[in-house]
């Protein structure tokens, strides 16, 4: 936790930790606990005053099929996210591997799309699946096929996950391939003497020593589709239609400054904070045990 | 990049002859299919806005693009472009340095001195960690308006350096500095902010800077804040300014002048990614551990 050698003072220590704990206390701890305060609350119609409920915002939130909606579509809508991003990953990670030149060059140009941001994915996909002046949507439509995810529920969640998780595929990649490139040669040719081709060295061998990589980046990619992947949403579908495509994410922001129903909106907050903080206890259990690994 | 080894002595099981070339053709048709929705994007930004309304566009670049960029950067739809950069340099930067500094500070404060309330900190630092702004907006917006500051690059920038994870970064970096420095820097008597900027700073100047890539992208990519505290166009940062463009009935949006904002709101973090992508990557395997 600190050095043995330390040095002498407490005024000094407490003036270099300041400007942190004023900050966190400002924009973080003074917001979190509004957000637990109000979940109690229901602000009346005219928003004059505030009326205590108890847990009626939380008994109300899960007992609304929209809000249980929600929760599904986020499940479906991580779990896509997560396979799209991480399979095809895996697979350019294992071929880039056997290359013994070029796996750099194929490196630096997959990184790109992971500094693109996710609202701007979001633009650049919409462009191509528009309704109106889209490519894909225009040969989709040559060859038949009549492809609206303004109307469309499936094609609408189709697009936004392959929306988010492209720019994931770049991140995935690097982490596989380093985590290939890591395993020990000898090992690999110890098996393959023994007769294993490759599909058997993948699975028998590789693919178990890359365990504590996917695991890590399954957990790291799940936080990713429930948190950050709000600029999609936004850009592509607004979370239609019909609130199809409406993640948890989105509806705190939906009801609470579209909506304006702060109090719901608020205990959506804590449930989101329950969420998160069961995903970052179970990564750092993971973690520790990866280090023993 | 280029391979360190031009010619490593080949492992038994590599491919050579026709796998290879299987494998560098699945490589280059991966890397086609991932860059093809920049490269469409790049195509729209140098064209007339006809050739893209009525489709297919071209999948070839056009002859517009000084036309293009200069409009988006000059005037741009409802604010220049150039404006909407300014702001997202000054936010990207500003999220940057400003997490780096407080954290630089505190993790000194936790691994090289005992005061009173320090765990209290710690623990209170390390509850940050866990909640990211997205689930905390309606009240951090009700801080920020409180203290006037919407519309602000204050309200842009502070409440996105309330986090811990640069600290617990610096703090594990501090623990593995030896403890030999700090004895003897202790013995010549030098004061503790003697030691921190001579011997811990200067020490700490690779993971300085590939934690400044790592936020650098965090804070240019940011979408959600934005959005909601920059109600003045002339505050807008690129990344959320784009969806501004978009018209909100049926008319139809101007599409070269999005696309050519789409590509120059991705450039300074491809640039920034690609050029320190050595340090990027270190950092980015660090800061997830």
């Amino acid at each position: 936790m600190e050095k043995r050698v330390t040095f002498k003072g407490w005024l000094l220590p407490l003036c270099l930790i300041a400007p942190q704990v004023v900050i966190s206390a400002i924009f973080f701890f003074y917001p979190a606990g509004q957000a637990i305060w109000q979940s109690l609350f229901i602000p009346d119609p005219f928003g004059l005053s505030m009326q205590y409920v108890g847990l009626g915002n939380f008994e109300f939130l899960l007992s609304d099929p929209y809000y249980r909606a929600s929760f599904l579509t986020t499940a479906i809508f991580s779990t896509l996210v997560t396979l799209v991003s991480m399979v095809p990953a895996l697979f350019l990670a294992v071929v880039a591997d056997r290359l013994i030149k070029g796996a750099g060059t194929y490196r630096t140009l997959l990184i790109w799309p992971y500094a693109v941001a996710p609202a701007i994915a979001g633009v650049l996909w919409l462009f191509m699946f528009n309704t109106r002046v889209g490519v894909v949507s225009w040969y989709l439509g040559n060859l038949g096929y009549d492809w609206n995810h303004v109307l469309n529920d499936t094609e609408a969640m189709g697009l936004v996950v392959v929306a988010s998780a492209w720019g994931r595929i770049s991140y995935n990649f690097l982490f596989f391939f380093a985590a290939l490139q890591a395993v020990p040669k000898s090992v690999i040719e110890a098996a393959a003497i023994d007769g294993a081709r490759f599909w058997r060295r993948f699975w028998t061998i590789v693919l178990p020593l890359l365990s504590p990589t996917t695991f890590f980046l399954l957990v790291v990619n799940i936080v990713y589709a429930f948190f950050e992947t709000f600029g999609v949403i936004h850009t592509i579908t607004s979370g239609g239609p019909q609130q199809a495509t409406t993640i948890l994410v989105y509806k705190v922001f939906s009801d609470g400054f579209v909506g304006q129903d702060l109090g719901s909106s608020a205990a959506q907050s804590v449930i989101l904070l329950v969420v998160v903080g069961a995903l970052t206890v179970f990564q750092f259990k993971f973690i520790e045990r990866r280090v023993h690994y | 990049m280029t391979e360190a080894v031009k010619d490593p002595p080949p492992g038994m099981v590599e491919r050579r002859g026709a796998g290879l070339w299987v494998s560098h053709a699945i490589m280059m048709f991966g890397v086609l299919i991932v860059f093809f929705p920049i490269w469409l994007a790049f195509v729209a930004s140098t064209v007339t806005q006809p050739e893209i309304t009525n489709p297919p566009m071209p999948l070839w670049p056009g002859d517009q693009f000084l036309v293009n960029y200069g409009k988006a950067l000059g005037s741009g739809v409802n604010v220049p472009v150039a404006t909407m950069l300014v702001n997202s340099m000054i936010m990207a930067i500003g999220i940057a340095v400003g997490k780096i500094v407080i954290s630089l500070l505190s993790a000194f404060a936790i691994v090289y001195f005992r005061f009173p309330g320090k765990m209290v900190f710690f623990w209170l630092i390390f509850l940050t960690l866990m909640l990211p702004v997205e689930v905390r907006i309606v009240p951090t917006y009700e801080v920020i308006a409180g203290f006037g500051m919407l519309n602000s690059y204050g309200g842009l920038i502070l409440p996105l350096i309330a986090s811990a994870t640069a600290t617990f970064l610096f703090r594990q970096f501090y623990m593995t500095v030896p403890d030999e420095l700090a004895e003897a820097a202790r013995v010549d008597g030098a004061s503790p902010m003697r030691f921190f900027i001579d011997v811990l700073f200067p020490m700490s100047r690779t993971n300085i800077a590939a934690l400044f890539v790592i936020l650098f992208i965090y804070g240019w990519n940011q979408y959600l804040w934005p959005l909601l505290i920059t109600t003045d166009p002339s505050m807008n940062t690129i990344v959320m300014g784009i969806k501004q463009m978009f018209p909100s009935g049926d008319d139809i949006a101007d599409w070269p002048v999005i696309m050519a904002t789409s590509i120059l709101a991705m450039i300074p973090p491809v640039i920034v990614v690609i050029s320190m992508q050595k340090l990027f990557v270190r950092g980015l395997v660090d800061s997830e551990k």
